[in-house]
């Protein structure tokens, strides 16, 4: 069915919206009181996560066991089962919520389905062991509203994900989807674009370059066709925020590329996407076909003269198409290295005519700019740096999941108060923000309100918004290297300093790792990337030496323990250690020499057992097995 | 590039997805994906049929194919192990769990076993970071994953 006027949406936002009601006034009232069956609630749903990493623990297998269990028990037609986006709490997935109650039931198996259904579903308990466990009350707190991860977000970006059902394109309707279109159409498209530099939304791929600008500029090339394209090619190792929005909320990335066409008079729009990423594919399939039956997409949109669609485009697994050169010369078919600009691809971008390139987490901030105005997105962030960022927060804390809070907010709120702190009580050390492209920020910097200017200030960037956090047991040379690595194998070789600085570079920090390192290589390696940064290509090589000069510049005294003391304090540096058995401590289990691979350890039982150093290859699984202690590692 | 003998039967699969794609050079990656879904991997007489298809040199496409770390010029194992090195697997360990699976399986990253059962390759970020260090085989992902448990998860595909 066709959606050819402004009145045939509205009508039809307002059908979906009684679908949708009762999981609106769920979240507009708390429920103490747990709902169920017979205690007279007439409908319930049941909301179990469908984003990658809830799946990756059988959130399938738990969706199908609802739907069986709740056939098996006759309550079928009372009760839903849904598979909305990610709800962001990756550390505690599968995440299954049941409305009207907002019941908010964490790390479920399977298995624990069917106690789910009889107990609360039907007899209106709640199953107290599967709900969030406070661990500063050490209560349990059944809503997650009152949970401290949920209570400092805001969620702008992800506003619909977990939320809505991201195949069905009605539940997106329902929450005013597809309205930012409807009403721009009606407007004059330099009023549309007008509000879009007020809002002042900056590029959430990295740079942060203020996308009405952008889109400004783009208007201005002429040319018998225009692009907008959206890049959906998330490259940074640890961030996940795009792929979540395309799997949760697909449509307001459709509806926002139509926004940016009508103002930069473009009618042709590409996702370029990393094959990577197939639920994601899958979930934008649905939506551009669902948005193609419903007339949003196609000719004479809305009954306009407005006519738009969209293509997806492949990548197929290279961090630089990121760049938005090479990602056009990828989508042309061919190897994607980037060229100097200008041209920008404004005004020479796909196969020579004018592109405006977008990434996800911008776009779909669009919609809700334009239905709740600029001046109410203004309003949250900082000076410079407007609206929220979605952050990935990972690596050793205790609160993995993707979290949105206004820019501004602190390092220190987002890892201590969402974050819930380091894991295993460990000391903090440092927090890797911008990827690849980034640094690592310390102590010191954990009362910087975070936005662009801050944090590229700090010697780090905001990047993609990945934040992984790093304690005690990590060495910083270490991390230099890891991200170099990951450089030198992306690095797309066409330009000198990047190829083969960064390849130098990466030889010097191997070789303090291992203990070979020279006083003066940490000098060499602050030339080396002061040199790469002035001179690459693309704004990729340029970042690229960022994680080695951040980690000199706050963790020197580490690299000169490498190099002068051979001592890597982490115990990271294979090569600098030495493992050996405490002869009082053990008490000759065995358990250290049947797990070692090397078979580098021998003795008798119930005597000390002895490492070989000849033998050992230092991979730590005698540590890991020991139950007395006596590995000693220096 | 080796010796790799494709049958005709596969050359003219080939054949029809440059076809479907109207032999255009513009759709290279695309043809390269759907090729690589169907035959496994994009051996040298596949790239050279592409190049006649599409009318570019043979060079062309191999400069494409080598620049995409989704493309493989060698078949995969019937198990394909990827090993996530995203940042925050790294943190949490996933270098042991790289080791102990290459020691495990006999294999370098990039390698097939003899058998053609298990192939090992890294990747960069599943997005599962809640469950890290995480690693697939097949589409089956295993989170929160210790060295010593890496032997028993291969002895699951041991038939």
């Amino acid at each position: 069915m066709k959606i050819n006027s402004a009145d045939a949406l509205e009508s039809i936002r307002r059908e979906a919206a009684l679908a949708l009601a009762v999981r609106e006034e769920s979240n507009l009232a708390v429920s103490e009181q747990s709902c169920g069956l017979e205690k007279g609630t007439p409908h319930m749903q049941i909301l179990c996560c469908g984003g990658t990493g809830c799946k990756a623990s059988e959130s399938a297998k738990i969706v199908e066991n609802f739907r069986s269990s709740l056939a098996a028990h006759g309550i079928a037609d009372k009760v839903e089962v849904l598979v909305p986006g990610c709800f962001g709490f990756c550390e505690k997935g599968p995440i299954v919520k049941i409305i009207p109650d907002n019941t908010f039931y964490t790390s479920v198996h399977p298995e624990d389905v069917e106690e789910i259904v009889t107990s609360h579903i039907i007899g209106g308990n709640r199953v107290e062991r599967l709900l969030y466990l406070d661990p500063g009350s050490g209560k349990h707190i059944s809503d997650s509203k009152h949970m401290n991860f949920y209570r400092k977000q805001l969620r702008i970006a992800l506003r619909n994900c977990g939320f809505i059902d991201p195949e069905n394109i009605l539940e997106y309707i329902a929450r005013d989807g597809y309205k930012a279109l409807s009403d721009s159409l009606n407007r004059d498209s330099l009023d549309v674009l007008a509000d879009i530099k007020a809002s002042g939304l900056r590029g959430r791929g990295g740079a942060g370059f203020p996308t009405g600008v952008k889109w400004e500029i783009a208007r201005k090339f002429d040319a018998p066709h225009k692009y907008v394209v959206c890049n959906a090619d998330e490259g940074d190792p640890g961030a996940f925020m795009d792929r979540s929005i395309m799997e949760g909320d697909p449509n307001s990335v459709i509806e926002a590329m139509m926004i940016c066409g009508y103002c930069i008079n473009a009618n042709h729009g590409l996702i370029y996407i990393r094959a990577e990423y197939p639920l994601a594919v899958h979930r934008l399939q649905v939506a551009i076909s669902q948005a193609r039956e419903y007339g949003l997409l196609g000719d004479h949109i809305l009954g306009t003269d407005f006519c738009f669609d969209i293509e997806i485009r492949y990548g197929a697994g290279a961090f630089v198409c990121g760049e938005e050169t090479a990602l056009i010369h990828s989508m042309e078919g061919k190897r994607g290295e980037p060229t100097l600009k200008p041209p920008f691809p404004a005004e020479a971008g796909y196969f020579g005519y004018p592109t405006n390139v977008n990434n996800v987490e911008t776009l779909a901030n669009v919609p809700v700019i334009l239905t709740k105005g600029p001046q109410w997105f203004s309003s949250i962030g900082t000076e410079k740096s407007k609206g929220t960022k979605v952050f990935a927060l990972a690596g050793k804390i205790n609160n993995v999941g993707l979290i949105e809070v206004p820019m501004g907010t602190t390092l220190r709120e987002i890892i201590y108060d969402i974050g819930g702190g380091v894991k295993g009580g460990k000391k903090f050390k440092a927090v890797q923000t911008g990827g690849p492209s980034g640094g690592c920020l310390t102590e010191k910097h954990l009362d910087i309100p975070i936005d662009y200017e801050s944090l590229a200030a700090a010697g780090s960037m905001m990047g993609s918004g990945g934040m992984i956090v790093m304690d005690e047991d990590d060495c910083m040379v270490s991390v230099a290297k890891f991200f170099l690595e990951f450089t030198v194998g992306e690095s797309c070789g066409k330009c000198t300093p990047c190829r083969i600085g960064n390849k130098r570079m990466l030889e010097i920090l191997t070789r303090i790792t291992e203990g070979r390192g020279k006083m003066e290589d940490i000098d060499t390696l602050e030339n080396l990337a002061k040199v790469i940064k002035d001179t690459a290509l693309c704004g990729l090589g340029q970042t690229s030496p960022n994680p080695v000069l951040s980690t000199i510049a706050n963790f020197r005294d580490e690299y000169e323990e490498h190099v002068k003391d051979h001592i890597c304090r982490a115990r990271k540096c294979k090569a600098l250690l030495t493992y050996s058995i405490d002869p009082v401590l053990c008490k000759g289990c065995s358990a250290c020499a049947r797990g070692c691979p090397a078979e580098a350890i021998a003795g008798e039982v119930r005597k000390p057992f002895v490492i070989n150093p000849e033998k050992c290859i230092r991979c730590g699984m005698c540590l890991s097995r020991c139950k007395f202690g006596a590995i000693r590692v220096i | 590039m080796s010796e790799i003998k494709v049958s005709c039967e596969a050359l003219r699969q080939v054949e029809e997805i440059c076809r479907k794609f109207h032999n255009d050079p513009g759709e290279l990656i695309t043809i390269l994906h759907e090729t690589q879904n169907t035959l496994g991997y994009l051996p040298e007489p596949v790239q050279r049929v592409i190049a006649r298809e599409l009318g570019i040199s043979a060079q062309k496409v191999y400069g494409v194919v080598t620049f995409y770390s989704f493309f493989s010029m060698v078949p995969k194992g019937k198990y394909p192990v990827s090993v996530c090195l995203g940042t925050a697997c790294y943190v949490r360990g996933s270098d042991k769990v790289l080791e102990e699976f290459k020691r495990v399986l006999g294999i370098e990253v990039g390698e097939t076993t003899p058998d053609g059962k298990f192939s090992l390759d890294c990747l960069r970020c599943v997005g599962a970071c809640g469950l890290a260090p995480v690693a697939t085989i097949g589409e089956k992902v295993y989170g929160r994953l210790n060295p010593s448990d890496i032997k028993k998860i291969v002895a699951e595909f041991e038939d």
